[in-house]
């Protein structure tokens, strides 16, 4: 049995920062468990740039981010257990897992923190007609085997979901010399982030098809076409827009999940929305001296964003430690019209201000923002657009009196 | 001449929608959110130019292959050249992030480097 004050599970870039900060904020014994063979998380696989501009105000790509993450943690003495996969964790904060060298072991924790990242939606969550041939991959399986085992997937492609590691993908295959045929978007616009789209479509002319989706897969052993149709305002396959595409690989990039297989366990109380757990500014769940940030919390865009949230939940798990969080209230965060969500759901300590973060349901040109404390307009703030795919923040000031405190986004007339 | 262009600036993850109008000499951006987003349509007009990101052979490493990127970015036009270069190299064990992998290349005096540290 090990015993430490802040145990971390998961390696990636929400993890090392939690870990650091952690430390820096005085918890002594800090301990990090990672299923993998190295620290870094999904990053290690996103070798494109596009990482650290607010950060470090530096263009980094994904490895090259995480490594400064990954040399801070080696600087210092937090402890990390690499090839550790955390099987099961209970509500008195004992961590369960498996150890390809120690076999299994038992940590008691003070104070935990989930950073566990999230997977992709398979085909399975899709229902698409046709036999299981080879071929069909996520795109961030597809993502691995290019940037790390070095094995090509197939030559010719046709992408669903323009989800950002479909995007990029789009662009890796082509220049590893394969034919990308088309991106199928079932909305009318896309997940991804603009930039994307312009430097890995645009700039080799690969078709991105809003409101199409993969009714059908051909080929029994080996992919060797899809089916793909336009749908109604309903997402409703189109009969007559059914067509034949030739193809012996299909990328899927149609969303993440957080996860929080890990978390159930623990019955924390979970945001239906994010599927990830509902905290509060200090990202702590509703089961005291459990915190959690990044993917697992809710899927980020920019892995920036991520780092911050780490090192909130870091710094206050060793607050925690020291009994300094102090809960004096209960203000609800609500996402009013056009909010998809807001993070944090609960503003339960002393502050005065707040970062909140939030995700529109659609695209709003130009927007505004406004928030409200019990009713009256707290703040407003005037945005050229705001995309779904892209999460925001608004900082206000919180009236001391305030109980429940909710944000609203509109077109600005 | 005067030549037009809408176009979403890639310097950031924001992605702004700019329109950038060229007379002559004199270009006039809208849409940008900062000044990169300026010097980025300016470029766009004159001489567009892309970060390239991929990954080269190792022999003798804990991995088999290291992650690259250009140095900056490089002219549009001069990508492919690059990515069949970085295609055909090859390095050796270890590999440290910075290390240069093909100097100057393409004839662009930008450099490729690792990204990734391979053991
Ligand atoms: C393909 C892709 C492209 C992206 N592109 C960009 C970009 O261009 N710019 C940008 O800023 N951001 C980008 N992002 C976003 C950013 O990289 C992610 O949001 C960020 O990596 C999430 O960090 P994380 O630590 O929460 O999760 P992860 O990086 O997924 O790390 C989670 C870690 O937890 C470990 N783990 C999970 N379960 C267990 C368990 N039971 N036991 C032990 N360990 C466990 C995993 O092995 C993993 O290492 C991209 C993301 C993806 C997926
Ligand atoms: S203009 Fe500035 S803020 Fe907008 S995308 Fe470009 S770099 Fe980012």
């Amino acid at each position: 049995m090990i015993k430490v004050d802040v145990a971390v599970i998961g390696g990636g870039p929400a993890g090392l920062a939690a870990a650091l900060s952690a430390r820096e904020n005085g918890a002594e014994k800090v301990l990090i468990i990672e299923r993998d063979a190295r620290l870094g998380g999904i990053l290690s696989q996103c070798i494109h740039n596009g990482f650290g501009l607010h950060m470090f105000n530096e263009e980094l790509t994904g490895p090259e981010y995480a490594d400064r993450y990954i040399r801070r943690v080696e600087q210092s003495d937090i402890e990390v257990m690499l090839n550790t996969m955390v099987l099961e964790v209970t509500r008195s904060k004992t961590i369960h897992c498996i150890n390809s060298d120690r076999g299994y072991i038992t940590v008691e924790a003070g104070a935990l923190i989930l950073a566990m990242g999230c997977r992709e939606r398979t085909r399975g969550a899709l229902n698409i007609a046709g036999d299981r041939p080879s071929g069909v991959y996520t795109a961030g399986s597809a993502q691995y085997m290019v940037n790390m085992q070095n094995f090509m997937p197939g030559r010719k492609v046709v992408i669903l979901g323009s989800g950002d590691i479909g995007l990029i993908m789009a662009r890796r295959m082509t220049w590893e010399g394969a034919e990308v045929k088309m991106v199928c978007e079932l909305m009318n616009y896309s997940a991804g982030l603009n930039r994307n789209i312009a430097q890995c479509l645009v700039d080799y002319d690969i078709p991105l098809k809003f409101n199409h989706t993969v009714v059908k897969i051909h080929g029994r052993s080996r992919l060797e076409g899809v089916t793909i149709a336009k749908v109604d305002e309903k997402l409703k396959p189109i009969k007559e827009s059914f067509e034949y595409v030739e193809c012996d690989t299909l990328l899927l990039s149609v969303g993440l999940i957080p996860e929080n297989e890990l978390t159930d366990n623990l019955q924390v109380d979970m945001n239906p929305v994010t599927k990830g757990a509902v905290v509060d500014e200090t990202r702590q769940t509703s089961l005291e001296g459990v915190f959690a940030c990044g993917n697992v919390l809710h899927v980020h865009d920019l892995v920036d964003n991520v780092s911050k949230e780490a090192d909130i939940a870091g710094r206050n798990a060793a607050q925690y430690l020291k009994n300094s969080i102090e809960r004096t209230r209960e203000i609800k965060v609500k996402s009013g019209e056009n909010i998809r969500y807001t993070l944090p759901n609960y503003i339960r300590t002393d502050i005065d201000k707040l970062d909140i973060y939030y995700r529109v349901t659609k695209t709003i040109k130009p927007a505004v923002v406004d928030v409200y404390a019990d009713g009256v307009k707290l703040k407003s703030k005037k945005l050229l657009v705001l995309n779904p795919g892209e999460m925001e923040t608004i900082n206000i000031d919180i009236p001391v009196d305030a109980r429940e405190i909710s944000v609203e986004a509109r077109e600005n007339i | 001449m005067k030549k037009e262009m809408e176009m979403t600036c890639i310097v950031c993850p924001v992605g702004c929608v700019m329109h950038a109008e060229m007379d002559g000499e004199n270009i006039q951006v809208t849409g940008n959110g900062c000044k990169r987003g300026y010097t980025y349509a300016v470029n766009e007009m004159t001489n567009p130019t892309r970060m390239v990101t991929s990954s080269v052979l190792v022999k003798g490493g804990d991995m088999p292959l290291v992650s690259v990127k250009t140095k900056e970015a490089v002219p549009k036009g001069k990508i492919d050249e690059i990515v069949s270069l970085i295609k055909q190299a090859e390095v050796k064990a270890p590999v440290n992030i910075g290390d240069v992998i093909i100097k100057n290349a393409a004839g662009t005096n930008v450099d490729v480097i690792a990204t990734r540290n391979v053991g």
